[in-house]
């Protein structure tokens, strides 16, 4: 080993400790039934159940519409913050990022409050408004990022070669802003598919996510049935972020 | 007035960003057909004056007219022009084939039809079999192919090029010059192209317009403007030159580098002072002095390739340039002829300093929001507005800009054989013309001084 490459040796520990170890003990637990037996028992039992299979349902569905309305919130907002003649200044831009600088939980706290004061029914309603409160600005800051850094005369030429400024918009700009779109969808759908304190607090625990279950599951001691149940949302993440990767070849890596 | 030849009529065109202005009462038009090209430094506002034609942009003053139709106020995309972008500006998202039927799919041309001008014009800029490619793996040269054949295949009335030569490698710029003549020749079309390399311009262009400092300097064909530049900007930016203080005696009869020349230009008068131009190549050198007009020593001699260049000290104290196909070793004595034909008089566009001052009192006068002392007089009354004339030799230039009655920056400069002629523009944004021994350089932050004795006050004559 070179002199350099031992450098790497305090992370390479963290990484086995931290993400290597935890993943191999989950794959172990939720193959495994009480007694430490191999089983697929764990994995039936979820796809049996018709309650879990809806919560599942209920979670994927909660985190599309999130993330859908989360990009048609985003993008125009990007793109305004991005577009020098409509902003100026940099404050602007500061006060959009400003609440990822305080704790997802307090203002989910906070947020529940406001509803409470304003004396608004918690239900699925508020757990939207607070998951795209809590996840906005995830999604504007990688678009603005590219919308930001993206060469003007790409749209000059397209204007030149006879594109209305809607065409310009529809055929030049997004094209181009998809690996910012990507980026964003991956902040904002990841959280927002595993997330349980959002719902607990936003919906009084009357709605349940995949994630509440497994917390559930994990603090009733149900080892095995848990990390089967997150090895099943791991695989949902995991296929996700291979959209990410094949779209990044395409548009030819400009991240 | 309508010429149903002219197919672009640039009509007073001012622009500023902020402060600066940027083009200033520019008025010029274009034949149709014509391979016409706008040329000066960086900054001269060649660039700005293309992207207002191609529709990006508004001028603040003046109109912009194609076919006779004023288009001022048409946005870019409804404009018949094309550009070919300085970057090429390429979708990285869509392949070649694509790139070029950007266009045309916009204007919903059918299908088959698309297929047929894209193989067109991939023929055209040597690029079939490149259809499916990513843009992003084509060198400079192929993608600048793809830049113009994704802007002629919309068949504009007008191609408008934006230095699209300059990201290339000179042999590859070669090639791609004669392509670009060879393709105006093939189209017939329109192309108004812009560069700060007169070279290209020289070579490409049927019609050079000559920018400096956002106004036009000189419009003519290459051979025009190389060979009787109208002043000298012109003699100095399009190739070589020497560039000389002279006097026209009388018509057809020049004096500089204290000999007197016959010449062939008249008109000027007798005994007015004017810039003389003479090209290194038009220079006679041989070996003996006797039959000579004049005389010097070779200071320096360079192999150029093609030619030797030479510096030649003249017994009468300039320096001039020469080129020529045989070497002379330095110290050698030459003689030196200068034929008539090759001598080009220009009128002097000033002949001293002068600015718009005020009277403070009797000696004291004010310009450029300075005040300045000045030489005791009676004649003018405090308040009075006046004019003040400075010699170009009287303005003296110090190092360090702090300690000048005035501060500015080297603008420009000019060497003429004994001395430099610079052009020094002041923090506040005004000029001052100097002549010195002195050697400046561009950009160098210099004071300005000038000595009570010099500074002369005339009555303003408006």
């Amino acid at each position: 080993m070179t002199k350099r490459s031992s450098w790497a040796l305090p992370y390479a520990i963290f990484l086995v400790l931290f993400v290597a170890l935890p993943l191999i003990l989950i794959m172990v637990y939720a193959f495994q039934d009480g007694s430490g037996n191999f089983t697929f028992g764990n994995f039936t039992k979820f796809f049996k159940d018709a309650d879990a299979i809806g919560t599942f349902a209920l979670s994927l569905e909660v985190a599309i519409e999130t993330t859908a309305v989360c990009i048609l919130l985003g993008y125009p907002a990007a793109w305004i913050l991005a577009n020098r003649k409509l902003n100026k200044s940099a404050v602007t831009i500061v006060l959009f990022i400003m609440p990822m600088w305080i704790n997802a939980l307090m203002r989910t706290l906070a947020t529940a409050e406001l509803f409470h004061v304003l004396g608004v029914q918690l239900g699925k309603g508020t757990l939207l408004i607070g998951m795209v409160y809590d996840y906005l600005p995830f999604m504007i800051y990688p678009i603005y990022n590219i919308l930001n850094k993206m060469d003007k005369s790409y749209a000059e030429a397209a204007r030149d070669l006879g594109a209305t400024p809607w065409q310009v918009f529809w055929k030049v700009q997004v094209p181009l802003s998809m690996p910012g779109i990507i980026s964003g969808v991956m902040m904002v759908f990841m959280p927002t598919v595993s997330t349980f304190a959002i719902s607990e607090f936003l919906t009084n625990n009357k709605i349940k996510l995949f994630g509440t279950i497994i917390q559930e599951n994990i603090n009733s001691s149900m080892w095995n049935y848990g990390a089967a149940l997150s090895l099943v949302m791991l695989v949902i993440i995991g296929i996700t972020s291979l959209l990410q990767d094949n779209k990044k070849e395409v548009s030819g890596g400009t991240v | 007035m309508k010429n149903k030849d002219y197919i672009i009529e640039f009509r007073n065109i001012s622009k500023s960003f902020g402060e600066k202005c940027i083009l200033d009462d520019i008025s010029f038009y274009v034949k149709k057909g014509e391979f016409i090209t706008l040329l000066g430094p960086s900054g001269c506002g060649k660039t700005t004056l293309l992207r207002l034609l191609g529709g990006f942009g508004n001028p603040d003053k003046g109109e912009i007219l194609i076919n006779g139709e004023n288009i001022t106020d048409i946005p870019a995309h409804q404009r018949p022009v094309n550009t070919v972008f300085q970057r090429y500006a390429l979708f990285p998202h869509l392949d070649v084939y694509e790139n070029i039927a950007f266009g045309l799919k916009l204007q919903k041309v059918p299908t088959d039809e698309i297929d047929k001008r894209v193989r067109k014009v991939l023929k055209m800029v040597s690029m079939t079999d490149y259809e499916d490619r990513d843009v992003e793996s084509l060198s400079g040269g192929q993608q600048q192919r793809v830049a113009i054949a994704r802007a002629i295949v919309n068949q504009p009335k007008v191609l408008l090029l934006d230095e699209p030569l300059a990201a290339l490698d000179l042999k590859m710029r070669k090639d791609m010059q004669i392509e670009l003549k060879e393709m105006h020749r093939k189209l017939g079309i329109t192309f108004i192209y812009v560069t700060h390399d007169q070279e290209e311009a020289l070579t490409l262009s049927d019609t050079i317009v000559v920018m400096n400092e956002g106004k036009i300097q000189q419009i003519g064909t290459p051979t025009d403007i190389y060979n009787e530049p109208q002043n000298s900007f012109v003699a100095d930016f399009i190739g070589e030159s020497n560039i000389l203080n002279g006097k026209m005696v009388r018509d057809k009869l020049v004096e500089f580098v204290g000999h007197e020349f016959e010449c062939v230009d008249e008109g000027f008068g007798e005994n007015v002072d004017v810039d003389v131009v003479v090209r290194p190549e038009d220079i006679y050198i041989m070996n003996r002095t006797e039959g000579a007009q004049f005389t010097g020593k070779v200071k320096s001699c360079t192999f150029k390739g093609v030619h030797y260049e030479m510096f030649v000290d003249t017994e009468s104290g300039y320096e001039l340039m020469i080129q020529d196909y045989n070497a002379f070793e330095p110290e050698a004595e030459v003689g030196l002829i200068i034929r008539p034909a090759d001598i080009q008089v220009m009128k002097k566009e000033r002949t001293c300093n002068t600015f718009e001052a005020e009277i403070v009192d009797e000696n004291h006068v004010k310009f450029f929001d300075e005040t300045f002392e000045c030489k005791p007089q009676d004649k003018f009354a405090a308040g009075e507005k006046v004019k003040v004339e400075v010699k170009f030799q009287k303005v003296e230039l110090i190092d360090h800009p702090e300690e000048g009655m005035l501060s500015g920056e080297v603008h420009f400069l000019l060497y003429k054989g004994d001395h430099y002629h610079l052009t020094v523009k002041t923090d506040e944004g005004y000029h001052i013309w100097v002549d010195t021994n002195d050697i400046w350089d561009k950009g160098d932050l210099v004071g300005i001084n000038i000595a009570p004795k010099d500074i002369k006050i005339v009555k303003c004559d408006d």
